[in-house]
């Protein structure tokens, strides 16, 4: 992989890093933006706004007021709450049932597959009319219980698919091999299948995380509620209300992008390996 | 029955197979479902619903009012995606394609930056351009003037012919490292002695990766291209953040996603309705059933003979 390309001469390769230099520059730009204006004062917002924070411009007033006037805390632990455990249950149950698609030969084995697999492409939201009744019915409006269940169902049909390839690479040695030995099914898949497929449970992680933590449409229309409220409805509902406070706005983006930021820290590299695991094989 | 016969009794099937399917099926096909149905029924009082036919959708797509407002979302929620497809998945294509350029220096750090924006929701980043775009903060403007361009520069946000293009590229610029990462690892999935063959024939980077690499990630372009399509056809909360519910200036950005969540929950004036409100989904439903189904029996169909 390290060896150098004879084909990528000099000049190609001044171009091409010009070129990805210049697009990385812009994806970083915005946010760099917010995150050094959120630590300086009003004035110095709008008078320098390209300049770094120094001595004499650096303030926290923006992120005193926000805790002065809004619960980010909470925000924060509602988000994380309605994000990790949609997340692990994903996981789980999308392993198992791509297991179960992989592994076994029973009647309507394509059908089921397929049938998990609309969700792909058919967006929960549209069934959001329904959805919002049957909350209703079972009393959860306002709880994020609501949020963890149609989370959930929004992540499994992505994870099942991406799982069920994986499953299908297990080598038939390893589980012959576990099942003359008098292995039973569930420690084969535990025991054997989940280890091997760890790689992929990552990216699965990643995709299935991300829109999770990011949406707003649940949020607004199941848990709406201050107690209930996640970090995108909340940042949503403070800006709404304090829109010409630059520095509370500021300090707010910054706040709800940090979480994704740290963490991506972690899951770039899982992501990265999860992909390159599965193309290099 | 069969599989009775097969096994005795599958219990390691409904073990597997069991809870992955119950809460996909309750909070997920279910639901869809009844919203399908819902669209046939009108509300007749509080509480009471009586079946309508096809009703909804003909006030939907006759009524003066309804159908106005619907053409406007969906010409308007068209042009997003098109906005997409012809600069999103070019860019998304070039990046992965240098990216993916064997023994490339720090291709690792370029794809992890350029991927970040990705991850980040789509809330804030709707908030945080229409910051950097305010002529309240100039600091679009003054970029532009130090590079001699600063006439160009206008509230692109607030103005009805530049609002939607504008909130389309702001969406292209996040979302364009799903193309990059999904192209990027179809790209490096392209045998090395292939590659090794064209090189060693003298063939330069250029047309090694027209003529080899291309034809091999068709498929995965032809993906990137419903999932754009599905992603945009679904898309509310860019322009919720940035223009409100009613997808101003003018109803210039008003989308289906917004228009769906007006009809459905009621806004300022105008009274929610959830019959009306599934009759929307329900048109949103088939227009992205229509896509998928162009894919899955087109493009797709057309793409496997490419497959080895």
């Amino acid at each position: 992989m390290s060896i150098q390309n004879p084909n990528l001469r000099p000049l190609n390769s001044l171009a091409t890093h010009s070129v990805l230099l210049a697009y990385t520059l812009l994806a970083l730009f915005p946010i760099v933006l917010v995150v050094i204006n959120s630590f300086k004062s009003r004035q110095a917002i709008f008078n320098e706004p390209l300049a770094w924070p120094t001595p004499s411009s650096f303030t926290l007033e923006g992120y005193v007021r926000i805790l002065e006037r809004s619960d980010f805390a909470l925000y924060f632990y509602n988000s994380f709450v309605v994000t990790i455990v949609p997340l692990f249950l994903v996981m789980l149950f999308a392993a198992m049932a791509a297991w179960a698609l992989a592994e076994y030969r029973f009647r309507g084995n394509r059908l089921m597959a397929l049938y998990l697999a609309i969700g792909i492409m058919i967006p929960i939201r549209l069934g959001t009319v329904s959805i919002l009744e049957i909350i209703v019915g079972l009393n959860l409006v306002n709880t994020l219980l609501a949020l963890i269940l149609v989370y959930t169902a929004q992540g499994l049909p992505l994870a099942i698919f991406i799982l069920t390839e994986y499953m299908r690479q297990v080598p038939r040695d390893l589980k012959e091999a576990a099942r003359c030995d008098g292995a039973s099914e569930y420690r084969i898949f535990f025991q054997i299948a989940v280890p091997l497929t760890r790689p992929a449970l990552a990216t699965v992680a990643v995709f299935t995380m991300v829109p999770i933590w990011n949406d707003l449409w649940f949020p607004l229309i199941l848990a709406p509620a201050e107690h209930t409220r996640t970090i995108q409805l909340g940042v949503q509902q403070f800006i709404g209300q304090y829109s010409t406070d630059w520095n509370s706005v500021l300090s707010a983006l910054t706040l709800a992008v940090m979480p994704a930021l740290i963490l991506y820290m972690f899951f770039s590299r899982q992501l990265i390996r999860g992909l390159t695991a599965g193309a290099v094989k | 029955m069969r599989a009775i016969r097969l096994r005795p009794v599958p219990w390691h099937l409904l073990f597997f197979l069991g809870p992955a399917v119950v809460i996909y099926t309750l909070f997920s096909a279910w639901p869809l479902l009844d919203t399908l149905r819902l669209s046939l029924y009108t509300s007749a009082g509080p509480g009471q619903r009586v079946f309508h036919g096809l009703g909804n959708f003909v006030t939907l797509l006759t009524d003066p009012h309804w159908s106005a407002a619907f053409w406007n979302a969906l010409w308007n929620n068209t042009k997003f995606f098109l906005i997409h497809l012809l600069v999103q998945n070019p860019i998304g294509l070039l990046l992965a394609a240098l990216i993916s350029l064997p023994g490339l220096r720090l291709a690792r750090t370029y794809r992890t930056l350029i991927f970040l924006p990705t991850l980040l929701s789509v809330v804030i980043i709707g908030f945080i351009w229409q910051l950097i775009l305010s002529p309240l903060w100039g600091v679009s403007e003054g970029l532009l003037e130090a590079v001699g361009l600063g006439h160009l520069f206008s509230a692109w946000l607030g103005r009805e012919s530049t609002a939607l293009i504008t909130l389309a590229l702001i969406s292209v610029w996040q979302f364009v490292g799903i193309p990059l990462m999904l192209l990027y690892a179809s790209l490096i999935q392209v045998p090395d002695e292939l590659i090794e063959a064209a090189v060693v024939e003298g063939a330069s980077s250029w047309r090694i990766f027209w003529q080899i690499k291309f034809p091999l990630i068709l498929p995965t372009l032809g993906l990137v291209t419903i999932l754009t399509f599905v992603g945009n056809f679904n898309a509310f909360e860019l322009i919720y953040a940035v223009k409100g519910a009613l997808g101003g200036p003018n109803f210039s950005t008003d989308i289906l996603g917004t228009f769906f969540y007006r009809t459905f929950f009621g806004y300022q004036s105008q009274v929610g309705s959830p019959t009306m409100g599934a009759a929307v989904a329900s048109m949103m439903f088939f227009i992205i059933l229509c896509g998928v189904m162009v894919y899955l029996y087109v493009i797709q169909r057309r793409l496997h003979r490419y497959d080895v």
